[in-house]
């Protein structure tokens, strides 16, 4: 579980690192540490998973990102490990995810978001996921998004 | 893609992971890139105010930070699309809100600092909409190459 001092660490890097030649001493000044715990901290919530990465977070629809296509599997329930490593792999999928079925509304229990630039290019990739897949998926749906109605980062209190 | 120098291009495709803990990351990472220190940061900081990157530094994982995240969708009538958005987007726990084409039109994304309380906000949002909001929380999540190339 995290300290009084990690959550001083989030909330002093949540919109990024000093960009600056020394960030982690700049980062050490500001919370009142040793520049080396800033750098074991980061390095022990890398290790645990509370830290995703540490890098460029690309701004996709800036990118020219624009046709995010949320493509929904409805997959053996056998199969979906399986079947999720390998979607994973794809270089154009940024998030894939079990999630539990909404009988009968909703059949599906895989979700690979897939980004590109028109829907076009979505449509192939999600072809290429259908290969991929081959019979382990029973049907599927590409779900575009027509609006956003809501975008806001992810913030912790101070 | 044009919009992107080479600068900036070797940035995105080669650093949205694994920038150094060491005392002179930009220069260490840099090295990598055929980039110096000080074009690593110019580089950054052209990126960030042209918009292409949201920020740099740690992406967080909110689940693990002991907080509650849960992707839920809404099946609206389309004449009560822009009230029941306007209900939705009034709870500050929900982060991002999409429309969708499909009879489920509503997606968002519900995010609280605890767990429990995710389920309360759901409630909410039924009780003050009359819809019922159904709720996907990931049950797996599998590994993902990273990587936007650009």
């Amino acid at each position: 579980m995290l300290d009084a001092v990690d959550r001083k660490l989030i909330v002093a890097t949540q919109a990024g690192l000093p960009l600056e030649r020394e960030p982690y001493r700049v980062l050490a000044r500001q919370l009142g540490l040793d520049e080396t715990e800033i750098i074991a901290r980061l390095q022990s919530l890398l290790d645990s998973g509370a830290i995703r990465r540490i890098g460029a977070i690309p701004n996709h629809y800036a990118l020219g990102l624009t046709a995010n296509g949320m493509s929904v599997w409805d997959v053996v329930d056998g199969a979906v490990a399986d079947v999720g490593a390998r979607i994973g792999a794809l270089d154009f999928v940024t998030h894939c995810y079990e999630r539990p079925r909404h009988l009968p509304l909703w059949p599906y229990n895989l979700f690979a978001m897939v980004h590109g630039r028109t829907r076009d290019e979505i449509g192939h990739k999600v072809r290429e996921i259908a290969e991929l897949i081959g019979p382990a998926a029973r049907a599927h749906e590409v779900l575009f998004s027509t609006r956003i109605l809501k975008k806001t980062g992810f913030r912790i209190a101070a | 893609m044009s919009v992107v120098d080479p600068t900036g291009r070797a940035i995105i495709n080669g650093l949205q992971g694994g920038f150094p803990l060491t005392q002179r990351p930009f220069r260490d990472a840099g090295a990598k890139l055929g980039l110096s220190e000080d074009e690593l940061i110019e580089g950054v900081r052209d990126l960030i105010a042209a918009g292409q990157l949201s920020r740099f530094g740690p992406l967080w994982n909110a689940e693990l930070l002991g907080g509650g995240v849960c992707l839920a969708a809404m099946a609206v009538p389309s004449e009560r699309f822009d009230e029941v958005a306007g209900l939705v987007n009034a709870h500050p726990e929900v982060a991002h809100n999409y429309e969708r084409g499909h009879v489920l039109n509503m997606w968002f994304v519900v995010s609280t600092e605890s767990a429990g309380r995710i389920a309360e906000v759901i409630a909410e949002i039924e009780r003050e909409t009359g819809l019922a909001v159904h709720a996907m929380p990931k049950t797996r999540e599998f590994f993902i190459g990273f990587r936007v190339e650009v």
